[in-house]
């Protein structure tokens, strides 16, 4: 029996995590324990075993956070110390480095291989692609290691992500690197937006998180409107494109009731009309651009050419005050110059810069503009109000409305600009 | 002053504040040629894509099911299987799944058949089961009610073959939390940590550990007060008042939330983030008192295999979770899968009046 096996936690516990067919994190662990050429990686995977065994038997868990960055940094990285290190003393502590992922999460297996070899060399060799946050999750360095680590992957192009009360570290889908219905370019926004605010992801100073996420469509596969304050969905103004010969041979291989009831019927404003030719009618003045069609018949639909992007301010999980859906505060943006670019950076930079004034201690976006009316935040923000920002207009009563002729007098001076910024074709 | 306490202190590097790194540079060569030009794909088989471009190149993408908690074998298993059988590219879905991506479509099979060898599951694309979205739990948490690894794996061993497979309505996700911040997310279905009991106070240790104004202030039903308890000050909890949230836990942990027997998991169903069909929607509670059961927790499994078999056998195609729940209604909802409706499900949050049927819809 080698001095290893000998200080062996058991773990019958966890041991039965390595049945079954799905890859199992123990059996990864105990690889790291037995076969890890460095004492030291050994010797940390047999205390976290030890340590998550007795969790798994008191149920429990025994992890305490603290203060720990890199130098210059106030964040990025969650410390944990154990509160039972002394009976698994070399994990005692296993801070996990939060990294900013490429945009997208592309990588080569090079990449993968040097940031593999960096954590081995100062860490605990278990990491995460990539955890809720979007980020790399380098779990288990000392505080000592911390620095080397950071210093060694930021010498070759990688950089912390936000942890605590900052800016996030930002996400976005795969998009226009793979995707058709892609109607941006989500790698641009993702980085235009969280690189303009390094220094609000490195040096936490707001009242709460504020986080980023980018959708190339209204699939919204990044749950952006569920997950993020600061919401960029891709979509389109013109007509949607059809392809009528893809649509007929559709309907001649699945069918005209399987159209009608996959398809027609299930468009949310009844947008949709299947000709007697076999030929799709698509009302496009009401379609909400919600995917659906889209979504089945790929060949035959997709997304129309002027492209842009809406904005959703707001969302957040329960805590404090209740579930939040992010709400538009912009219906459309185009984005295709420099320009576009500075005008959604611009809007980004009001909003925090609102949000870091106004918003209470540990208050996130949603949750001020819930208390303060979503009105106060636009003219905050110098957005003007829009009756796409609602599902409908107010309910109840109890409202003055002594300025109504001015306000009406605006409604109509930037319905008169937007005609004829349309008829100059310069509409954004 | 002496010479020593002149010597300068070691220069520390200065971070290079790059933030997020560009992915094109990692990127497949056919996706960076083709990049916003793309106009169609097919599913060939599940866990496989083919994207067609308007160049009329094509990429096709092999989706792999991971531990998410991956050791450096595994990793340089993932990449030897990329240098080896595909191009070198790879990329991570959101929830943890590796993707391959190959040019030709002869890549396919071979790769699919390294991966499986390995030990690696292929699928999770479109209508099947996706991998579980999860979070850290007793593992790194320093808050959690339960694992969140555990639990993930027991249930993909019990739902892998809905993962290779895709033969749901639509696609589910499935999401695990370890407490009510829901890092976890929104799910078709969401296993979360549901405590029951109020926090058990350390008077102790309150004073020293905690900034009680901003405890007082986290809690969502104002059940929290200052008080001295034994002649220190500390805090105390109206517990008629209390929900329970674990609110003031993070911010106080003097204040232990999680409890071996009370912290229980409860099933949340038909939360959708995608705008297709109807709006976004909210998951909504369905069951609860489940015990938290390491190392397998059989029961929270049972009820999410019993869930997803009626709504594998009831609904519609493209019928997510919600739209599915929407059409047949709640009543049907819980006759169907035979779990109680409870007065726990009426909601009684601000704003709940929304939630109750205030018309004569009622399916007989």
């Amino acid at each position: 029996m080698s001095e290893r096996d000998d200080k062996q936690h058991g773990t019958p516990m966890l041991d039965q995590l390595e049945d079954g067919p799905w890859p199992s994190f123990v059996s990864g662990i105990k690889r790291l324990r037995d076969d890890h050429p460095s004492d030291r990686v050994s010797g940390m995977a047999n205390d976290l075993l030890g340590q998550l065994e007795h969790s798994y038997e008191t149920r429990k868990g025994y992890w305490k956070g603290g203060t720990v960055s890199v130098y210059g940094y106030g964040g990025g990285i969650i410390p944990r110390f154990s509160e039972v290190g002394d009976m698994f003393p070399e994990s005692r502590e296993f801070h996990t480095l939060r990294v900013q992922p490429p945009a997208g999460n592309h990588y080569t297996t090079d990449a993968l291989r040097q940031l593999a070899d960096s954590w081995e060399k100062h860490g605990s060799g278990l990491v995460t692609f990539h955890g809720q946050t979007g980020n790399i999750m380098f779990i288990g360095a000392t505080t000592e290691s911390t620095q080397h680590f950071f210093d060694e992957i930021n010498d070759y192009g990688f950089d912390l992500g936000g942890a605590g009360p900052c800016v996030r570290t930002a996400m976005s889908c795969v998009g226009s690197a793979r995707c058709e219905m892609s109607c941006s370019n989500e790698h641009k926004i993702h980085r235009s937006l969280v690189n303009n605010f390094t220094d609000d992801v490195h040096r936490p100073a707001l009242p709460y998180k504020f986080k980023f996420k980018v959708s190339g469509c209204p699939n919204d596969c990044m749950n952006s409107i569920e997950r993020a304050d600061f919401a960029v969905i891709g979509t389109w103004r013109d007509d949607m494109k059809v392809n009528q010969d893809e649509v007929k041979e559709y309907v001649g291989r699945k069918g005209r009731k399987h159209v009608i009831d996959n398809i027609i019927t299930r468009c949310p404003t009844n947008a949709l009309s299947l000709k007697d030719d076999d030929t799709l009618e698509v009302d496009n003045r009401n379609c909400v651009r919600c995917m659906h069609c889209l979504n089945v018949m790929p060949a035959a639909l997709s997304p129309g050419d002027d492209k842009g992007v809406s904005i959703l301010i707001g969302g957040k999980r329960t805590l404090k005050i209740g579930d939040m859906f992010g709400t538009v505060i912009v219906p459309f943006l185009r984005l295709e110059t420099e320009e576009d670019y500075e005008r959604l950076v611009e809007i980004a930079e009001e909003t925090i810069d609102f949000f870091a004034e106004n918003a209470l201690e540990h208050e996130r976006t949603g949750e001020m503009i819930e208390r303060i009316g979503l009105v106060n935040f636009l003219e905050g923000i110098g957005v003007d109000v829009d009756p796409n920002m609602i599902a409908h207009p107010r309910e109840s009563s109890y409202v003055r409305t002594d300025s109504w002729d001015e306000e009406a007098a605006k409604w109509f001076e930037r319905r008169a600009e937007g005609d004829q910024q349309a008829t100059a074709g310069g509409a954004s | 002053m002496s010479e020593t306490a002149k010597k300068p202190k070691k220069q520390m590097r200065p971070a290079i504040e790059s933030g997020c790194p560009d992915g094109l540079q990692y990127m497949h060569p056919v996706m960076v040629r083709n990049f916003g030009q793309w106009v169609n794909h097919t599913h060939p088989r599940p866990g496989v894509l083919c994207h067609i471009a308007e160049s009329g190149e094509a990429i096709w993408t092999v989706r792999a099911g991971t531990q998410r908690i991956l050791d450096v074998f595994t990793l340089r298993k993932l990449c030897d299987i990329g240098d080896e059988f595909a191009d070198g590219h790879v990329r991570f879905t959101i929830r943890s799944n590796i993707e391959y991506m190959v040019d030709a479509e002869s890549k396919v099979e071979p790769l699919i058949n390294a991966l499986t060898e390995a030990g690696f599951m292929v699928g999770g694309t479109q209508n099947s089961v996706a991998m579980i979205a999860h979070t850290q739990g007793w593992l790194h948490c320093d808050i959690p009610g339960t694992d969140a690894s555990g639990v993930v794996k027991a249930m993909m061993d019990e739902l892998h073959e809905e993962f290779t497979s895709a033969e749901m309505p639509n696609r589910v996700h499935i999401t695990t939390s370890c407490c009510q911040i829901n890092c976890g997310g929104q799910g078709d279905i969401a296993i979360n940590v549901q405590h029951t009991k109020p926090p058990k106070i350390n008077h102790d240790l309150v004073a020293n550990v905690c900034e009680r104004p901003s405890v007082v202030a986290r809690c969502p039903v104002a059940a929290i007060r200052p008080a001295m308890v034994n002649g220190k000050p500390s805090l105390e909890v109206d517990e008629k008042k209390c929900i329970c949230c674990g609110a003031c836990y993070p911010p106080c942990p003097p204040m232990q939330i999680n409890d071996p027997e009370h912290s229980k998991l409860a099933i949340w169903v038909g939360g959708n983030h995608s705008n297709a069909r109807s709006k976004p929607s909210f998951q909504k509670l369905v069951a609860a008192g489940i015990p938290n059961n390491p190392p397998r927790w059989p029961e929270a499994t049972a009820i999410v295999k019993r869930i997803l078999r009626c709504y594998k056998e009831d609904a519609r195609d493209w019928e997510r979770m919600n739209d599915w729940i929407d059409r047949i209604g709640w009543p049907r909802f819980f006759e169907i899968t035979e779990l109680p409706f409870t007065r726990f499900h009426i909601d009684n949050w601000r704003g709940s009046r929304k939630s109750l049927n205030s018309s004569s819809y009622i399916r007989f």
